[in-house]
């Protein structure tokens, strides 16, 4: 479903992505695993169509995001690290604006809405603003928005980052029923390595732009001689706490986070 | 072209939901009117001119415009602050069909806002001198909008975050206010100031609305209409393309 071979991404004479390959097969759950600033979101970016690669050949069902741009972003729904919702409008008015995007017609778009509201037990809250929503009620929105256009890879990046285990443990069981009812492949990247261990079939660690072991999470761990997933994520990338410096897009989110923080914008 | 819809839409509805901030901001152009237009109409009676609030509520319908659809621009910002700009640049979408979306969804509520002050100067006492005239007058308003929009458009697409928004404020957006001859004749003004503000486009969007709502053009309408064409497309193409160079 996804195949990369060689990639490289560098910004000036930083390489954030150097030269990796792997293949995530149709229908599998996928982990994408790497301290801060390995490379992780950067693949994804490139993956989604949003930013170009520096060399090396990519393919998303077949076809190249740079040179068949729109067919690609039909084919996959993305949940991003940051909220993307509209803050001002309801639960049920996200997602008719999402379907109406990406071109998903007015009968199937209300019935698929239903659906996935009623699956991500948010249909209740359809008529609510979304800025009254918590934090889980959000993150469970984006992904069931995600799968409205019925994409064939959802590439969630870091989708719990600041869910309680409730609400993990709720959306992972949600994307995992998706994933084996609808076959939708899933591309996702976490920093918690239980979700990893519980949901990924297959688990790549990726460090300093480098895919450093690809697997399922048993066979990492056999490789490290270690006892949980953990363990072998530091095994492979040792334990020193990587600086990330903020770029100003960081910065930026950092403030609206702020701003969140105090309720309405 | 649904796509361009349900952004126009999207728009639309925040608009009419903000009931707060519609009121909010009535009271600058109120201010305005009220205040100058009573405190300074005596003096441009005795001008010679006639009744001041006649002369500058055309100017505060055209300021009311010029800000909310400049504002609506900008707002892109704020999508980029809170996410949901992403949602839309990642769509399979166009990029000019959701810049064109956006950019007609603010020019739409900057001319709801501005026929609220209509509604506004109506209420103060201001009388247009002819009612075929309207639709005339309403015709300028949408240019304003939609050329203001998509100045806010390719301003919103080149900020990277709030920092640059006083700036553009105060150098900007106000000088376009103040130099417009919302606020007084455009005839006998010292050579330099008469340049600025022939140079100035809302000058012609305020001198066109005069022109239909009081009969009293400086330029002529045609004129009017002609260059706040010209300038409008060429800043949707500014926009168009500030607006494909984002990049999240």
């Amino acid at each position: 479903m996804i195949r990369v071979e060689s990639l490289v991404k560098r910004f000036g004479d930083f390489t954030a992505v150097d030269n990796i390959s792997f293949e995530v097969r149709k229908g599998e759950i996928f982990a994408f695993l790497g301290p801060n600033g390995a490379g992780k979101t950067t693949t994804i970016k490139i993956l989604t169509t949003l930013m170009k690669a520096t060399s090396g050949r990519v393919e998303v069902d077949g076809l190249d995001p740079v040179k068949r741009e729109h067919e690609v972003r039909q084919r996959f729904g993305i949940v991003f690290q940051d909220p993307s919702l509209d803050q001002d409008l309801t639960a049920w008015e996200n997602m008719e604006l999402h379907g109406v995007l990406y071109h998903v017609p007015g009968r199937v778009r209300r019935e698929r809405s239903e659906t996935l509201l009623k699956l991500f037990e948010l249909w209740d809250k359809r008529d609510a603003l979304v800025k009254t929503f918590s934090g889980g009620m959000r993150r469970r929105l984006e992904i069931a928005r995600g799968f409205l256009h019925t994409p064939k890879i959802l590439f969630l990046d870091e989708p719990t980052l600041g869910l309680d285990p409730q609400s993990r443990n709720q959306l992972w069981t949600h994307v995992k029923k998706q994933n084996e009812a609808d076959g939708v492949t899933v591309f996702l990247t976490t920093h918690y390595m239980d979700e990893a261990d519980r949901v990924a079939d297959r688990i790549a660690v990726i460090d300093h732009g480098k895919i450093v072991a690809i697997g399922t999470a048993s066979e990492l761990k056999r490789q490290t001689e270690t006892e949980s997933l953990e363990e072998a994520f530091l095994a492979l990338t040792g334990s020193t706490i990587r600086e990330e410096a903020a770029s100003s897009a960081d910065q930026m989110r950092q403030f609206a986070r702020m701003w969140r923080g105090g309720g309405r914008r | 072209m649904s796509a361009i819809y349900i952004l126009w839409l999207r728009e639309v509805k925040k608009y009419t939901r903000s009931r707060v901030q519609i009121i909010a901001s009535l009271g600058q152009p109120l201010l305005y009117l009220l205040v100058l237009g009573f405190g300074l109409g005596p003096v441009f009676q005795k001008a010679g001119r006639g009744s001041y609030l006649q002369f500058m509520a055309p100017g505060i319908i055209g300021m009311a415009v010029l800000f909310t659809s400049v504002f609506s621009g900008i707002a892109l910002l704020w999508d980029r602050q809170f996410g949901f700009l992403k949602e839309t640049l990642v769509a399979p979408v166009p990029r000019i069909q959701v810049m064109i979306g956006r950019t007609l969804g603010g020019a739409t509520v900057a001319m709801l806002q501005g026929l609220l002050i209509v509604v506004v100067c109506l209420v103060a006492g201001f009388r247009p001198v002819s009612l075929p005239m309207i639709p005339i007058g309403i015709l300028f308003m949408a240019m304003i909008a939609v050329l203001f929009g998509a100045l806010g458009t390719a301003i919103g697409s080149s900020l990277q975050d709030m920092q640059g928004f006083q700036l553009i404020m105060n150098f900007l957006v106000l000088p376009i206010f103040f130099l417009s001859g919302a606020l007084f004749p455009l005839n006998n003004l010292p050579k330099a100031l008469a340049v600025v503000t022939s140079l100035d486009p809302l000058s012609y969007g305020v001198d066109g609305l005069r022109g239909a709502l009081i009969g009293a053009a400086h330029f002529g309408m045609s004129i009017d209409a002609i260059v706040l064409a010209v300038v409008a497309i060429a800043l949707l193409c500014v926009g168009a393309w500030r607006f494909s160079k984002i990049e999240i």
